[in-house]
């Protein structure tokens, strides 16, 4: 049995969105253990003066995603708060011999993203009005998108290592995963799929505090390989509800990406890049 | 040179303000944007190389940073950075009386003669006690619209007309939607502010630091 929990504060103003981002995101720590959401419990702070009608929205959403998870809503718990926030707690199911760990990386393997990256700094982008509706609408939509269908394709393969790319940025997922195994990760920046126009709000100087935070974190253990700043800033960028990423061996990457297709991901999957046996630093860019 | 006040603002605040800055100075000269941390120092930093400006930042002490913006130096049209920094320091030197790029200006946006949706009564009630709170203001809007609606607030006979009257008296531009006015046959009772379109709508509220909308 896995126990999960998240809730967050807006990031997104319609709130029927924020409730199925909320939802994605905390059912998303199953997926990215291995294992099936069965039962989620909501766990709400809303504040008195806002309209109920606004928290109903907010419940509708994450409903209809617990439910899309094929989970179970089964109640929940609210109290009084001068910000909203709303996430769930998830209850789910696993083999014991097929829970996800992110220790388990091999030099060999390859690297599988199921989602595009960028959604913190088109968010920011959003906030400063300086987003197209296009791109606006996509991080949103892959904010909302459940880890499920990446999460059953998987099922079907050897899984060396998964997690699932959160707060601190791909790359200080890779950094935590590189650690665990012992490994050094090698990452082609220009084979992550981006979010349409994360690239440009970020050279615009459109990059949310925590993509720096993460920087800082990662440094110490990075070899840039030179490329250019704005990588940086986008694989340090904090995702919400991101994607997961998987390592595995290479013989069964070409399966597994097959099976992603098949499962018809409404994500942009990409192969970002290989482990390599242990190096200087944890992670290397090219 | 543009004095940008970015303290105690978070990202992506201190951006838009240099942007718009930028903006203003509509060709080559300085930009000084102060800041109190180093995301707005990155960012601000990346958002002015991105559009072509030298940029250099210096602390100026604990939670204070200063980005200094030159924008236009060396560039294609050939004119001099040095002949080119002393027009706009000239020029801006004027319009630092106005005291417009520390704030950015407010607009109010006013469209409908009532405040929120429910009672009709209650939203009159609403919106001339709102127009009245509008006064008390320490810092009045720049300019307000009025449209829809909210034509009916600026004519003859509106309850609010004294309280408008007064604003206009200390300086906020008042204008009201000409269309709206015919519309609803009332534009030979306005008596207050003067008439716009739609063109100057959209652009005041694209220019507008704020914009407010009860």
């Amino acid at each position: 049995m896995i126990q999960t929990l998240d809730f967050f504060t807006p990031v997104v103003d319609d709130p029927y969105l924020f409730g199925q981002i909320a939802a994605a995101n905390a059912l998303s720590d199953v997926y990215a253990m291995g294992g099936v959401p069965k039962l989620a419990l909501n766990i709400v702070c809303f504040p008195n003066c806002l309209d109920v009608e606004i928290l109903g929205e907010i419940l509708r959403g994450g409903a209809d995603k617990v439910k899309e998870a094929g989970a179970v809503l089964a109640g929940g718990h609210s109290v009084q708060d001068d910000e909203p926030k709303y996430g769930l707690s998830v209850t789910g199911l696993v083999h014991p011999d097929r829970v996800y760990k992110n220790s388990g990386c091999r030099p060999g393997d390859i690297l599988i993203l199921t989602k595009q990256i960028g959604s913190g700094v088109v968010n920011t982008a959003v906030k400063a009005q300086m987003a197209s509706e296009e791109a606006a609408l996509e991080s949103a939509r892959v904010m909302a998108s459940l880890n499920r269908k990446a999460g059953e394709a998987a099922a079907a393969h050897t899984i060396h290592a998964c997690t699932d790319v959160t707060g601190f940025g791909l790359l200080g997922h890779c950094a935590e995963m590189a650690k665990a195994g012992d490994v050094t990760l090698d990452i082609s920046v220009r084979d992550i799929a981006y979010m349409k126009d994360a690239m440009d709000h970020a050279r615009m100087g459109l990059v949310p505090a925590g993509a720096y935070r993460n920087r800082e974190f990662v440094q110490p253990d990075l070899d840039d390989g030179n490329v250019e700043e704005v990588y940086l800033d986008l694989l340090c960028d904090p995702q919400t509800s991101g994607g997961l990423l998987f390592s595995v061996p290479e013989s069964e990457a070409a399966e597994l990406l097959d099976d992603l297709r098949a499962q018809k991901i409404e994500t942009d999957v990409s192969v970002i890049g290989r482990v390599l046996e242990k190096q200087e630093k944890l992670i290397r860019l090219r | 040179m543009i004095t940008v006040n970015a303290m105690g603002d978070v990202c992506p605040i201190p951006v838009i303000k240099t942007r718009k800055a930028i903006g203003e100075l509509g060709g080559s000269g300085q930009i000084e944007v102060l800041v109190d941390n180093e995301t707005a120092v990155r960012n601000v930093t990346k958002m002015a190389e991105s559009s072509g400006a030298e940029v250099a930042a210096e602390k100026l002490g604990e939670g204070k940073y200063r980005v200094n913006i030159t924008v236009g130096a060396g560039t294609e049209d050939g004119a001099g950075p040095e002949e080119g920094k002393g027009q706009i320091t000239e020029d801006k030197g004027c319009e630092c009386g106005a005291d417009t790029t520390d704030h950015g200006h407010t607009v109010v946006v006013v469209p409908s003669d009532k405040m929120g949706d429910g009672d009709d009564e209650l939203g009159r009630i609403l919106m001339k006690s709102f127009l009245f709170a509008v006064t008390q203001l320490d810092e009045l809007p720049e300019k307000m619209v009025f449209y829809n609606g909210g034509a009916k607030l600026t004519v003859e006979d509106s309850p609010a007309l004294g309280d408008l009257k007064s604003l206009e008296e200390q300086g906020v531009e008042i204008m009201t939607c000409g269309t709206c006015l015919d519309f609803y046959g009332i534009k030979d009772k306005l008596a207050v502010g003067t008439v716009t379109n739609m063109y100057s709508i959209v652009e005041t509220m694209q220019q507008a630091g704020r914009v407010i909308r009860p």
